[in-house]
């Protein structure tokens, strides 16, 4: 508003040879005051933003790997070979690929769905409870996984899911029926990895759902009882409602996971007799490009992963925005 | 207020409780199995007899554990990254959200910057740059390759610039007009007020940097590998079978194979369970902050 009066005034900021109005000045002042109080700012920022180019801004240009042949002699920074597109048509030409793909869509979207349904059923079946201790008992145990690394669960669920030793197998094999080989069998693997992912995750989810349900208006149950709903309908007709926003917000979030079928869960509880349902994206640039050097081909299926997830994120974001005025930060 | 049970909500509720119990009972069940397991004799795991409680109890695989010295030295390891690497993300965490939470009048960079951060969570060069990264910056099998590249947690920030946004901005141009600096504001006036928040990060940096590790594998030798790392090595058996079934020491023992696993994987979990009801305390406010709003 200043800037614009003085502009009227003929005295425009380019000026400075002019004569000073007070007015002119006290903007002048105001900037610089403005300036000095946004110096410290800027100095608070500085390592963080100076750490997050080292290693992620400098990683992300080392994405032209996947363009050359890389040779690791020469480094990261060093003149290296380009050969267009040659490490993609490569890793497109390897006959497991679309089997990988198709592994890691389909494990990452039966996660998405089932790590849905099971916490919004246990959420809603937790708040129809009347004994407070008995909720809050069965809450802690339920996100006690959550908090677990993925090596401690493996080894844990290596142990209980043995075909010879195994709590769970003891269990199927006294109701006479046959050991089941969760880890070592093609057929069951994926669905392994599935329900341990709820089982870990579903705790954390269910009371993220709670805290949603208890925020409903107290009042709304009130009415529905004077008008004679019963307990299934005013889950249904409040409370589902009542959280309906945030059952859409998480389930549009999760469009961005799709390529995520859970790096740290499957490389320690996969075997090569289960690569061909198990093996995923992640894992396999892991074994390309650490365990067999395949810099260039390695880097090349992790671009096109981060690419694609970019661009899954990037809609789902814009989709949250647009629905809920969903926001990060 | 009174209220008339009928035959339907009671077989409900029973029902219901049934439903609840069982899913517990999942969730704690392996533990309970696994710590029987740990405190059970060679013969009893062997037999299969070790269900619910310790079979002939012994606390010799736990001996066995804490008698190896690569235990100690992982152990060590971790305890240095636990104790760097939360210091090094709460202090910068707090730093950075100061400045980020303040409004665009305040900070005219302030979108760039959040925008500059927040893409760090969209793309990421992917693990054969990062590893380079880290390799030619010579950091290989350094605390620093452990501690630097997660130094800056990015939901933490947005957890912790959340919180901050709520604290009335008179405070700040109440203190700034006193002749208070950025930095006092921030460390007398925000952070006292920002306990709980700052307690809520503190406990996901020391869970973040206690579960981490395959950074371990891919950055640091076989002698420096963090306690989940060598946890890792041991327990995905199908790569590693032959680790530790050949030691001499445990058919001298007596000792199985599956109670020294065992053993390990509750050492390896039980300082999450040491901080688990503070995590619990918390828990809930983080998501609440993290800005997941009904």
């Amino acid at each position: 508003m200043r800037r614009e009066s003085t502009n009227s005034n003929g005295i425009g900021p380019c000026s400075l040879h002019g004569p000073i109005f007070p007015e002119w000045r006290n903007h002048i002042l105001l900037k610089q005051a403005k300036s000095r109080r946004e110096l410290p700012l800027h100095l608070m920022l500085l390592p963080g933003v100076l750490l997050v180019v080292i290693f992620s801004y400098i990683p992300m240009t080392g994405i032209v790997i996947a363009f050359q042949q890389f040779n690791p002699v020469k480094g990261l920074f060093g003149d290296q070979e380009f050969v267009g597109l040659a490490n993609f048509e490569y890793v497109f030409s390897l006959p497991n690929i679309w089997q990988v793909v198709w592994n890691t869509i389909s494990i990452a979207v039966m996660k998405i769905i089932s790590g849905l349904f099971v916490p919004i059923v246990i959420s809603l079946l937790l708040n129809e409870l009347r004994h407070v201790l008995f909720k809050r008992i069965t809450q802690t145990i339920i996100y006690f996984p959550y908090f677990l690394s993925w090596v401690i669960l493996s080894g844990i669920l290596i142990d209980i899911l043995s075909p010879t030793t195994g709590l769970v197998n003891m269990v199927i094999t006294a109701l006479g029926l046959d050991p089941l080989y969760f880890l070592g069998d093609n057929k069951w693997f994926p669905f392994t990895m599935v329900a341990s992912d709820v089982w870990k995750n579903f705790g954390f989810n269910t009371v993220l759902y709670l805290a949603a349900i208890t925020s409903i208006d107290p009042s709304l149950y009130e009415a529905a009882e004077i008008d004679g709903a019963n307990r299934w309908k005013q889950t249904w007709h409040v409370t589902l409602p009542g959280i309906q926003s945030v059952i859409i917000l998480l389930t549009v979030l999760s469009l961005g996971s799709v390529l995520e079928a859970g790096f740290d869960q499957i490389f320690n509880m996969y075997s090569p007799q289960v690569y061909e349902s198990g093996d995923i994206i992640d894992t396999m640039v892991y074994r390309m490009g650490l365990l067999q050097s395949q810099y260039s081909a390695s880097t090349a299926v992790g671009l096109l992963k981060s690419g694609v997830s970019l661009l899954l994120i990037s809609v789902s974001y814009y989709t949250a925005y647009r629905l809920f005025r969903y926001r990060v930060f | 207020m009174s209220r008339q049970v009928t035959i339907g909500q009671r077989i409900f509720n029973i029902f219901n409780v049934i439903l609840l119990t069982a899913a517990a009972v999942i969730c704690i069940v392996p533990f309970i199995h696994i710590v029987a397991v740990s405190f059970s004799n060679a013969a009893a795991v062997q037999g299969g007899m070790v269900k619910f409680w310790p079979v002939n109890f012994t606390a010799e695989p736990y001996r066995y554990v804490l008698e190896r010295e690569e235990f100690w030295l992982s152990f060590g390891i971790t305890l240095q990254r636990v104790a760097i690497g939360a210091i090094v993300n709460i202090f910068l965490v707090i730093v950075l959200s100061y400045p980020l939470s303040k409004s665009v009048e305040k900070l005219r960079t302030r979108t760039l910057y959040v925008w500059f951060f927040f893409f760090t969570l969209l793309f990421n060069g992917g693990l054969v740059p990062n590893y380079l990264l880290v390799k030619e910056l010579g950091l290989l099998n350094s605390i620093w390759a452990l501690v630097l590249p997660g130094a800056v947690p990015v939901f933490s920030i947005i957890l912790m610039l959340n919180f901050f946004r709520e604290i009335p901005e008179e405070l700040e141009d109440a203190a700034f007009v006193d002749g208070a600096s950025h930095w006092r504001i921030l460390f007398q006036v925000y952070v006292p007020l920002s306990l709980p928040a700052v307690a809520t990060i503190s406990l996901f940096a020391i869970v973040f940097h206690w579960n981490m590790w395959f950074d371990g594998l891919i950055y640091m030798k076989s002698d420096k590998y963090p306690l989940q790392t060598y946890l890792q090595t041991i327990v995905s058996a199908f790569q590693n079978i032959s680790i530790l079934s050949n030691t001499e020491l445990m058919r001298l023992a007596n000792l199985n194979d599956r109670s020294i696993k065992a053993a390990q994987l509750i050492i390896g979990a039980l300082p999450v369970l040491l901080v688990y009801p503070y995590l619990q305390k918390y828990f809930v406010t983080g998501i609440k902050l993290g800005g997941v709003k009904g």
